[in-house]
């Protein structure tokens, strides 16, 4: 056990010491999280819209402060004519035009019906979406307000609200994504690239012919691994915590159990992944490509599987990180126990057994 | 140099799928003793040194190092050898008295023993100031007699050196040999492969090996008797390229 710990502390030693992988490990997940809360928000906040109103009545005016006031768009230019909208809307900063047709509020007393058209900039098919299905909701909404005061007409009202995340945040998507990312990134490129390392300078050799065994050296180049992984796990959760007020609704222990096992399996990942690369290079190029790039593009943490191409959703199924985040979403989002998702846990589990298995495997035949 | 044997080889093969690496290789390493073991590329000889070091098995016969058999007890084996390979052992990132630490432990060595120790070695290398110095401060022949004297910290029965002076001048490489002398006169055996056939001659007995067999097996005196050669060079040319001659 003695021998063992010298060892660990070692790996310990290069890990302090090596300031790039400080910032992998560290600096990183910290910049992930904020980058992803802030910047690629999906949430809809100021942005600008232009109005180009041929009718200037009372009525236009009230839907437009309601567009201003809410809180998603604020007021941009003011147009004249048609020909201004081409314009306001190659600048760039202006998302969209909201175009009232002439005598809009006497048609609308008169005639019960009157037309606003919506111009978007669809050179951003998300941003475009997003601001039509705003202004569309808050529009329709004054609908109501009307049909409300003039007694006799009879609409159907939909009340919509959202379950677990009633405000919308994009945070309760990213977070939890963010969190299956960094994991496997940190477990399995730091621990594949530390074994194969060793491989590359030779010093391995020097330790497979010591009393260590195989295992001891695994475990004590791992060990590190794990508990920095768990505790940048606790580093986000904090952050998410206080930077964006996402709290974990469900059990906190279920959910670092959870993540442990999930660590685990990264580092199985990591340790089959330097069983088959000779190289530092190899290792790097397996884990990015392998399982970064998949991870982000067909766990479902950007993109929503159910939309995928039948193929993809295969292909997605796998992907270990695909079920960590089914996992992780329900515990931190909605809340829920164990009982929904052991599926994803059994599945874990598996996956961690066949990449030891196969690690086992692959170092027996290169040691004979 | 004694008549104990630590090494006993019988009939050795080794062979990987339908290739045989090792082809029957027997012979016989003493306590004390400096065995050199030479051949081309491919010849066998990392394979052997790998079987004797207790890295792999062997497919059929006897190998007996330090008093254990290869393929039963390759844990003992492990703990009564010491190795150093032509790439290095030692961690760049640490300090010498950090890898000193880090192998003395590894071997089940007591810290006191191992401070102990690491201070006689910095004295005799003249090396006190550097104890605290990462390794990749240190020019090449300083690392590579660290190594050795790290590989032997552990007063092992057999230190394995695989071409252990890659790459270094002359003037290391004989300081390095000075060092071996000295290792063997303790009763250490060293058991060491090179392509530098300058080297060769300061072996007590040099084997050759080619296509996986022991082509031949003497003191280098013997051997240059036996082929009528002026230098080990020249046999071992004689030998491992007959087609030539």
């Amino acid at each position: 056990m003695k021998r063992f710990f010298g060892f660990v502390k070692k790996e310990f030693l290069h890990i302090f010491r090596d300031y790039r992988t400080m910032i992998i490990l560290f600096g990183i997940p910290a910049a992930q999280i904020l980058l992803f809360g802030f910047v690629v928000s999906m949430d809809l906040k100021n942005a600008r819209v232009a109005f180009l109103d041929l009718s200037r009545d009372e009525v236009t005016q009230k839907i437009s402060d309601k567009l201003t006031s809410s809180g998603f768009f604020k007021r941009g230019e003011t147009l004249l004519s048609y020909k201004d909208i081409d314009k306001v809307l190659r600048g760039n900063k202006t998302k969209a035009v909201i175009i009232f047709e002439k005598d809009f509020g006497r048609n609308l007393i008169r005639n019960g019906r009157a037309t606003v058209s919506i111009i978007a900039d669809g050179s951003e098919p998300n941003m475009a979406t997003l601001t039509t299905n705003y202004i569309s909701a808050i529009i329709s909404d004054y609908n109501r307000e009307l049909a409300g005061s003039s007694a006799g007409s009879i609409l159907v009202q939909p009340e919509v609200r959202m379950f677990y995340n009633p405000a919308l945040k994009g945070q309760y998507m990213f977070v939890p994504g963010v969190i299956t990312l960094i994991m496997i990134l940190i477990c399995a490129l730091m621990t594949s690239i530390t074994i194969t390392r060793e491989k590359e300078l030779g010093t391995m050799e020097a330790l497979l012919v010591s009393p260590l065994k195989p295992v001891q050296i695994i475990l004590g180049k791992v060990l590190p691994y794990f508990i920095l992984s768990f505790i940048d796990l606790i580093v986000i959760l904090v952050l998410s915590w206080l930077v964006f007020e996402l709290p974990v609704k469900g059990s906190l222990a279920l959910l670092l159990a959870e993540s442990m096992l999930y660590i685990l399996m990264s580092l199985s990942i990591g340790i089959l992944i330097s069983t088959v690369s000779k190289t530092m290079q190899q290792a790097i190029f397996i884990s990015l490509v392998g399982m970064m790039l998949p991870t982000v593009l067909l766990s479902g943490f950007i993109f929503p599987i159910e939309n995928m191409p039948e193929v993809y959703g295969w292909i997605s199924a796998l992907l270990p990180p695909r079920y960590f985040v089914v996992i992780i979403k329900n515990i931190m989002v909605k809340g829920t126990g164990f009982l929904y998702v052991w599926k994803e846990t059994a599945i874990l589990v598996a996956f961690t057994l066949a990449a030891i298995g196969l690690s086992i495997r692959n170092f027996k035949i290169r040691l004979q | 140099m004694t008549n104990n044997k630590v090494i006993t080889v019988r009939n050795l093969v080794k062979k990987f799928g339908n290739f045989t690496a090792n082809d029957n290789l027997s012979f016989e390493v003493y306590e004390g003793e400096i065995f050199g073991f030479l051949g081309a590329n491919g010849a066998g000889k990392t394979t052997a040194i790998r079987i004797l070091s207790g890295l792999s098995g062997p497919t059929s016969g006897e190998v007996v190092v330090a008093g254990f058999n290869a393929k039963k007890q390759p844990e003992q084996i492990k703990k009564n050898i010491g190795y150093m390979c032509q790439k290095f052992s030692l961690y760049e990132d640490l300090t010498v008295k950090e890898n000193i630490m880090l192998y003395g432990g590894i071997y089940g060595m007591r810290k006191k023993l191992i401070r102990e120790r690491t201070d006689t070695l910095l004295a005799k290398l003249n090396f006190e100031e550097y104890g605290d110095r990462l390794i990749s401060d240190l020019p090449l022949g300083l690392k590579q007699k660290l190594a050795f004297s790290v590989a032997v910290l552990h007063e092992p029965k057999i230190v394995f050196l695989d071409e252990p002076t890659g790459g270094v001048d002359p003037i290391t490489r004989r300081q390095f040999w000075e060092m071996i002398y000295e290792t063997a006169a303790r009763g250490i055996t060293v058991f060491v492969t090179t392509h530098y056939m300058d080297e060769a001659e300061y072996c007590d007995r040099i084997s050759i090996m080619n296509e996986g067999r022991i082509v031949a097996l003497d003191t280098p005196a013997e051997l240059k008797r036996q082929y009528a050669a002026d230098s080990v060079e020249e046999v071992f040319i004689k030998i491992a390229r007959p087609a030539n001659n």
